[in-house]
């Protein structure tokens, strides 16, 4: 099997179970996925990295339909609150099939290899089982 | 602070596809008509301020001087995502509120042609030779990840802020977000001006193409050309003009404009609810008038799904009741609070940066009672409302001229 990378450099791989890391402000505790110079709710300067839980509820979602492959993009809130965008896999992009408040958890798959044989690592939420 | 603006003139192209009229042409034709409807002339103006994206760093409203006046004015070139309109009209307001000038031009113009908002995502690769992942940017992605990691594209997100308000409140689904596009469709039949004028049933738009579940084709607004003004004055310079102008002026009596506050989830899916209600709040506190005096409202309904988060962002219904109010009828245009009367985003057109004076030229018209068939009879107050993603709020208050 050759190299992983994950898409995004706060889904982490590589210390146990894949998980999202997020940077959280040192003073108010606000969490952020991207780069940050300062904390838009506070001003605070000082990030720390805080390990995310996989699970939660789906708070919202569309299902992109005009593609040959629909697919379903949602926002999860994670059993501590945080917030997080992804797409809804492991189910039908079917209105009829995803439910609004559903429990879902984050599971991982590839999105494609580069020249290097690198693989690129997703992640996205399926429905609990 | 500072003294009273009233809209002395205002006008707006018809919004449609122009081949044969450029950006300056469109803009030319609303500027132009709102100082002939004020009774004045580009000389009389102060300043002028023009909202425009497409083209925002070419200097919009200086090319436009070349076609309707170059007479040393100050001009601020203006964008603020589907706010600019809006922010064009508020700069020259504030200017005259500084007392800077006492006369001034706001134009907001578009010219979009078949350019979509509903277009696919970015392409990740670099198109030159191998392809090796190299973490970028502010999440250190790899490629793109529109699509790929949700969506932050403009039909997904109304399309989720909808059902976010499905899930938290009671009675709103996919029949209630296709109500709000089948009564501004109903209400486009009366307006002339609008780019589509065409009514449709409540399946026809169920069924049509799905862009973003629950928003189908006929629940996005089109993309599209064309151009309003206003010619604003203030008070003190207003009582000098003639009678028939200080009757036909319509007063702003409340200008907000605000931006995301900080929220949680607003740091990963725009927030489009907690600006509006802010603006709302601040608007009706300036204006000294509540929800219930509203005689109609123009409120940006670039998704159907949009329109229905609003009637509770700008308390227009009961707290979570925005399901029952489209159920009972009440936007309609003779229901208790009518919206988008013009036929709104989603039928009049959104020709980006026009849309935010578009929506004050159609206000300030009822209020004068010159809406020909659409009139809203007796309308003496009424509210405007846009959001442009990032985001932007404006919120504008307008009322009829007493006496
Ligand atoms: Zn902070």
């Amino acid at each position: 099997m050759g190299k992983q990378i994950p898409i995004v450099d706060y889904l982490v791989l590589d210390d146990g179970d894949p998980h999202l890391m997020a940077h959280e402000c040192s003073e108010c505790g606000a969490r952020y996925f991207d780069r940050r110079n300062a904390c838009a709710s506070c001003g605070g300067r000082e990030f720390t990295q805080r390990p995310l839980p996989t699970d939660g509820v789906l708070r919202t979602f569309t299902i992109f339909g005009r593609s040959d492959k629909p697919f379903a993009s949602g926002v999860v809130e994670l059993s501590d609150g945080t917030s997080v965008k992804a797409n809804i896999v492991g189910i039908d992009p079917d209105p009829d099939r995803i439910e609004l408040g559903m429990k879902v958890d984050m599971t991982t798959f590839s999105a494609g290899t580069d020249d290097d044989g690198t693989e690129a690592i997703c992640f996205g939420f399926a429905p609990s089982s | 602070m500072g003294q009273d603006v009233w809209v002395l003139g205002t006008h707006m192209t018809r919004f449609a596809r122009y081949d044969d009229k450029d950006l300056i042409d469109l803009g030319s034709e609303a500027c132009l008509g709102a100082l002939d409807d004020g009774g004045v002339t580009i000389h009389d103006m102060g300043v002028l301020a023009s909202g425009n994206l497409g083209e925002a760093a070419g200097g919009v409203g200086q090319r436009l001087q070349k076609q309707i006046g170059q007479t040393g004015i100050p001009v601020y070139n203006v964008a603020n995502a589907c706010a600019t309109g809006a922010t064009a009209f508020r700069t020259v307001l504030l200017t005259i509120k500084a007392g800077e000038a006492d006369m001034g031009l706001a134009v907001g113009l578009e010219q979009m042609g078949k350019m979509g908002m509903l277009g696919g995502g970015r392409g990740g690769g670099r198109g030159d030779g191998r392809k090796v992942f190299t973490p970028r940017g502010r999440y250190g992605a790899v490629m793109g990840v529109e699509g790929r990691i949700g969506t932050g594209m403009m039909p997904g997100v109304f399309a989720q802020a909808g059902m976010e308000y499905a899930y938290e409140n009671d009675g709103v689904g996919f029949d209630q977000f296709a109500k709000v596009a089948e009564k501004n469709h109903a209400h486009s039949v009366l307006n002339p001006l609008a780019q589509y004028q065409k009514e449709f049933s409540i399946d026809e738009i169920k069924q049509a193409e799905m862009i973003s579940y629950p928003n189908t084709l006929l629940m996005c607004c089109p993309t599209g050309d064309g151009a309003a003004a206003a010619v604003l004055v203030g008070e003190e310079k207003l009582r000098s003009l003639s009678k028939e102008q200080q009757q036909r002026a319509v007063k702003v009596s409340a200008s907000v404009l605000t931006s995301d506050p900080w929220t949680e989830s607003c740091q990963v899916q725009p927030d489009v609810n907690t600006l509006t209600r802010n603006a709302a709040v601040q608007a009706y506190e300036q204006a000294g008038v509540g929800p219930e005096d509203l005689d109609l409202v123009e409120l940006h309904d670039c998704f159907a799904t949009a329109e229905l988060v609003h009637y509770d962002n700008l308390q227009l219904c009961e707290p979570g009741g925005a399901g029952d109010f489209i159920d009972s009828g009440g936007p309609w245009r003779d229901g208790r609070t009518p919206v988008n009367v013009s036929g709104g985003l989603l039928s009049k057109g959104h020709p980006l940066g026009a849309t935010g004076i578009a929506n004050i030229y159609e206000v300030a018209t009822h209020l004068r009672g010159e809406a020909g068939d659409r009139q809203i009879e007796g309308a003496k107050v009424g509210l405007t409302h846009v959001i442009g993603l990032g985001s932007a709020c404006g919120v504008h208050i307008l009322e009829k001229a007493a006496g």
